[in-house]
């Protein structure tokens, strides 16, 4: 497929994606599994079971409390021990509400866990199925995957774009699950395409991922169905990112208060298309998943399949432990991912990548120094802001300018921070200011909304009293005429 | 030497009359600066100011009826736009028309205690109540403005303010 536009902004990176790039393990499962009730993007969900219980593999075990929340499915069986606050990695070791499960070791399915006929099903019904898997976007952001999907529905023509173009350094988690399981990602790309209604369906690869892609048409090759394509896209970060990567593919932009839907297109990760092929398929939920455990502390760097709720010490431990002084754990790859201040939490439906991270592997950062105004940062900005004029607006806390300037447009990628001279924390700045903001234009939206409700009660009262006159004058009318 | 002068007397009383003009708001300039006024109100409708909505004070406000301390949901930033756009000294928000609390809050209905008399309903300036008559009332948390007005109208006291849930 040819590219219509090239990634704006962004930078090459050295990847460090070989050192993990074995073929994924297995890894075992472990004796106590942690599942936060909120490890989605949207409201926490609401637990279903209570300590003492015993639980099935697969059984769910929390369910969404609104639109966009997602159901919990218990990774093992086994017995439910508490429900209560545990750290979590999603909050840098802050707590969570989390239930918590010992392992019997039997790995017992729950039976209510059956494979469906996704073709003979209603789409509006399958995005409900999926629903019910627990799938949530698994490239990292952990949108409950059904709420984009319905969201999507009401648009035609629709243009699903599987994401596997993994341009964050160190992660490699899709890159493997596309080589070792590219079935899986064409199955769930079928099944994503019938729950959309979509005729077209592109698989963007990362053009330094030869053996993914040649996978990938492996598998398509014995497909019958020729409405899915595989496009290469270039090597820069963050060509990934769904809004950069859907401008590369189609040219068109995504309105920067609007959703890839209001130009018919629909992201999804490839990983996200392998689980809901397993839970179609096979009638496994989401309760495991690759992640990349990586870096130079620890000593085999690998790609482990791993139950949701494993514990990251114990990830770390299968992969033979650690092996130098760690600087830093992180989350997620070099430039997004967030520090973790202990290995106590467990892994999520979001965790694509630890990285035990070594002196070594990253450059410390410098003191930083003025801003010299060289203009760097927004020559590396996908995003096509101005990194420099927003870092004066959030030290200033000039709500109203970093509003103009496209503040909430900012995708937090690290490229202004990576490229900046003057070592400025840019991102950092970025990220602590948007609340405030977020916070402002929501209260803005809300006012509005009560404008409104005001405005038409007013009109209806006034409405109602001129008929209640209408109808007493008409009625004294009528008494006078009869006298 | 006569027409000079009555040149210039006709000049100098245009000259006022364009001056002047503005000073009496033409009936549309009024609007305009009504919705500019409301558009900087925080909407809660809670009628603390006096007025019966957040529209009527914008009213009050560009008739040079009310002044600009009198909004206590919108607090010091209100105040100071408010300020900005018409001109006015700032000052602080007059605690006489009440204290707002630090953290916004929304109406509950302990519903088990309501006994359906739509009285609540009636008074909610935004029709943020659903119930009706001899039918359990409940708060649409997501639309209440925080107003308070459906506290004092409750026969059986079932209705108290609770923080608003975090909006994801």
């Amino acid at each position: 497929m040819l590219l219509h536009s090239h990634v704006r902004g962004g930078l090459q990176l050295v990847g460090h994606k070989r050192r993990s790039a074995a073929s994924v393990r297995i890894a075992a499962a472990p004796a106590e599994v942690i599942l936060a009730l909120d490890q989605h993007t949207g409201l926490p969900a609401i637990a279903l079971v209570k300590p003492g219980d015993a639980v099935a593999m697969g059984q769910p075990i929390a369910q969404p409390q609104s639109d966009i929340s997602a159901w919990v499915h218990s990774p093992i069986s086994g017995r439910v021990v508490a429900i209560e606050p545990r750290p979590a990695a999603h909050h840098r070791g802050e707590l969570a509400p989390s239930i918590v499960i010992a392992n019997d070791g039997e790995d017992r399915r729950h039976p209510a866990n059956a494979p469906v006929d996704f073709a003979s099903m209603d789409p509006l019904e399958l995005c409900e199925h999926i629903a019910r898997g627990g799938i949530v976007g698994l490239g990292g952001a952990t949108f409950p995957t059904a709420a984009k999907l319905l969201q999507a529905r009401a648009c035609a023509h629709i243009h699903l774009i599987l994401n596997g173009v993994e341009c964050e350094p160190w992660i490699s988690c899709d890159d493997l699950l596309m080589r070792e399981r590219a079935h899986d990602v064409i199955l769930g790309a079928h099944i994503l395409c019938r729950s959309l209604g979509a005729a077209k369906c592109t698989i963007a690869i990362e053009s330094d991922m030869p053996e993914a892609r040649s996978a990938v048409r492996a598998a398509l090759a014995s497909d019958t169905a020729s409405n899915i394509e595989v496009a290469s896209v270039p090597s820069i970060y963050p060509a990934g990112g769904e809004r950069q990567l859907i401008t590369t593919l189609t040219g068109q932009e995504v309105p920067a208060d609007g959703l890839p839907s209001d130009i018919g297109v629909v992201c999804q990760n490839v990983g996200t298309a392998a689980a809901i092929a397993r839970w179609i398929r096979d009638g496994e939920p989401l309760i495991r998943r690759i992640v990349t455990l990586t870096g130079s502390g620890v000593r085999e760097p690998v790609n482990v399949e791993v139950r949701i709720g494993t514990p990251l010490a114990q990830l770390i431990e299968d992969a033979g432990g650690y092996q130098q002084p760690i600087a830093e754990l992180i989350m997620g790859g070099s430039m997004m991912g967030k520090t973790l201040p202990h290995d106590g939490v467990p892994v999520t439906k979001g965790t694509n990548c630890v990285i035990a991270a070594t002196a070594a592997d990253f450059h410390e950062r410098g003191t930083e120094m003025p801003c010299i105004r060289c203009g760097n940062c927004a020559e590396a900005c996908p995003a096509s802001l101005l990194p420099q004029q927003l870092h004066w607006y959030a030290l200033g806390k000039d709500l109203d300018a970093l509003e103009s300037h496209g503040l909430l447009d900012c995708i937090e990628c690290g490229c202004c921070d990576y490229v900046c001279p003057s070592q400025i924390p840019l991102t950092q700045r970025f990220r602590d200011a948007k609340p405030a903001l977020l916070e402002t234009v929501d209260s803005r939206t809300r006012a509005n909304d009560a404008r409104l409700r005001f405005e038409s009660r007013e009109q209806r009262l006034t409405r109602l009293e001129a008929e209640r006159r209408a109808k007493l004058d008409e009625k004294r009318k009528a008494f006078k005429d009869a006298r | 030497m006569i027409l000079a002068l009555l040149v210039t007397a006709a000049l100098t009383a245009l000259l006022a009359a364009t001056l002047l003009l503005p000073a009496q708001l033409s009936a549309a300039g009024e609007a305009r600066l009504i919705e500019r006024i409301d558009a900087l109100l925080p909407q809660t409708q809670c009628g603390r100011c006096t007025f019966a909505g957040c529209k009527p004070y914008a009213t009050a406000l560009a008739r040079g009826e009310a002044d600009i301390n009198q909004c206590p949901p919108g607090g010091p930033s209100t105040m100071i736009a408010l300020a900005a756009l018409l001109k006015r000294d700032a000052r602080p928000v007059d605690p006489k028309f009440g204290v707002v609390p630090e953290v916004a809050t929304v109406a509950w209905i302990d519903e088990p205690a309501c006994i359906g008399c739509a009285k609540c309903i009636q008074v909610c300036p935004v029709d943020a109540i659903v119930g009706a008559s001899k039918f359990m009332h409940t708060v649409i948390a997501a639309q209440c403005t925080g107003c308070e007005l459906c506290i004092p109208p409750c026969p059986v006291d079932c209705i108290e303010m609770r923080p608003a849930a975090a909006r994801a």
